[in-house]
């Protein structure tokens, strides 16, 4: 009795733990010619969730650049990037996947912000305070927003 | 499927007008008189990265290109005449105001168009802000201004509206060079969480959208300039911490080496277009 108890804990954490290595962290993130195939969550992105990632201007705020067609009815689409509609044709997923973690890694010197990046920052900042940063950097968007934002852009198919 | 999900997105949103597109090919004469470069050929330090210069006015809405036309319309003019009676106005141990030594402030037409510029005294760059504290200090005897604070505003104003329609001709070499690199070098800098250089929104973005917002080229030949978003005049300073800010980054402060030295170089990337402020802006 009180072995199954004990063992079954131990299930339980290495079950934990399991889940948790699924996430790659964003110093651990592999490219190949800036392309990163391996999904950052395992757990499959949701393009509905993507879609509200891309256009809140307090998550991806992709619009803010971006000019997306499906999302006409959100106002003030910027063009500072290309439009992506049709990006889902244009690009694999492995390649989206890597756009949106560090878009320098495709783009040389690109403007596009890295949305899954920690390191490397120039006066970080608390958010949009203006003051200094403290503690543990979070990337900008997190590993399932990532996965999120992906699916949705493979559905931007012409 | 698409349609749902921006159907959805779309149910959150009230407001869908677009925004007054502005008119980049407009001219500006104020009072029907005086006429203002808005656009002219970039200067000799720029010509590898743009061919023309553009006041901010240029990307802004008709309605808020006219209120710069006539003093009447424009708000800022308010901060002039506040400026013009603190100028009148004896202030510090001394016993003396600005007037008192300079005279009436259309004399001072032209200072507002070289500055920021080395002082030899002093051993480093002044803007025109600091060169007024440097006169209530050490003639009159009186208290420093806070940087783009009120009376330092005002009066800045006042110095800018007499000189307006000269050209900006901010000295690039001399003794204030190494201020200058500085400020250049903080122009390319790109910082915050963002990663973005001023560079990345006013030299290679001027013209497009990001988001709501025309991006121009930054200048700052209209400052101090009154926004109709926070109903006030508005230092250059200010401003460059808001758009660093911005980019997810730990500011400078407003009067700091690094913003003396951005001032700097940013105004020198106006060289040739006119001294504009107070000026109009969203
Ligand atoms: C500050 C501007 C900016 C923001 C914000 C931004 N991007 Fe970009 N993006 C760019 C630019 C510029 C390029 C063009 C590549 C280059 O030359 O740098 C680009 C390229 C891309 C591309 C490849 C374009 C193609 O050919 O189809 C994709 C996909 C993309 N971005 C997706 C996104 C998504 C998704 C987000 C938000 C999570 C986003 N971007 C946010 C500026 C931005
Ligand atoms: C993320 C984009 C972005 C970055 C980076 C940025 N700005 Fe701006 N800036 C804007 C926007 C948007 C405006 C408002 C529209 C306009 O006037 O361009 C603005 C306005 C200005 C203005 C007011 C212009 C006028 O005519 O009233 C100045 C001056 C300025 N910026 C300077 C700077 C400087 C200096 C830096 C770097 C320290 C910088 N900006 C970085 C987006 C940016």
């Amino acid at each position: 009795m009180k072995r199954t108890t004990i063992s079954l804990c131990t299930l339980l954490i290495a079950g934990l733990g399991a889940a948790q290595a699924e996430t790659v962290v964003p110093t651990a993130v592999a490219f190949e010619e800036g392309a990163v195939a391996q999904s950052l969550t395992g757990v499959a992105g949701d393009p509905v969730e993507g879609a509200k990632v891309v256009s809140t201007k307090s998550q991806g705020n992709c619009v803010a650049c971006h000019e997306i067609t499906d999302l006409a009815d959100i106002p003030f689409h910027g063009e500072v990037g290309p439009m992506l509609d049709g990006a889902g044709d244009r690009w694999s997923e492995a390649e989206l996947r890597g756009i949106l973690v560090d878009a320098k890694m495709t783009f040389d010197e690109s403007m596009m912000p890295s949305f899954y990046k920690t390191e490397g920052f120039i006066r970080l900042g608390k958010a949009y305070t203006g003051k200094a940063h403290e503690g543990d950097v979070e990337p900008l968007l997190s590993a399932q927003q990532i996965e999120d934002v992906v699916a949705y852009l493979m559905t931007l198919k012409d | 499927m698409k349609k749902g999900i921006a159907a959805i997105l779309a149910a959150s949103t009230i407001f869908g007008a677009a925004t007054a597109t502005a008119d980049e090919s407009a001219e500006l004469t104020v009072n029907g008189e005086i006429d203002i470069v808005t656009k002219t050929a970039a200067p000799a330090h720029l010509s590898d990265v743009l061919d023309e210069v553009m006041s901010g006015w240029r990307f802004r809405s008709d309605q808020t290109q006219e209120m710069q036309m006539d003093d009447f319309d424009n708000p800022g003019m308010l901060g002039v005449e506040n400026g013009a009676e603190i100028w009148a106005t004896v202030d510090g141990s001394e016993g003396k105001s600005c007037a008192d030594c300079h005279g009436e402030p259309e004399e001072m037409a032209g200072v507002k168009a070289v500055y920021p510029k080395w002082n030899a005294q002093a051993g480093k760059v002044f803007t025109l802000q600091m060169q007024a504290n440097d006169c209530r200090t050490n003639r009159m005897g009186a208290e420093a201004w806070g940087t783009d604070k009120g009376p330092a505003i005002d009066v800045e104003a006042l110095l800018a509206s007499v000189s307006r329609g000269m050209p900006v001709n901010v000295a690039i070499d001399g003794p204030g060079h190494e201020t200058w690199k500085l400020g250049k070098e903080l122009y390319y800098t790109r910082t915050g969480q963002l990663e973005l250089s001023c560079a990345n929104c006013h030299e290679d973005n001027y013209g497009n959208m990001i988001r709501a917002d025309h991006l121009s080229q930054g200048q700052i030949n209209g400052f101090p300039t009154y926004r109709l978003k926070n109903t006030k005049l508005n230092g250059v300073q200010s401003r460059f911490k808001g758009c660093v800010r911005d980019t997810r980054a730990q500011t400078y402060k407003p009067g700091s080496d690094e913003f003396v030295a951005l001032e700097m170089y940013v105004a020198s990337r106006g060289n040739g277009l006119s001294v504009e402020g107070p000026s109009v802006r969203n």
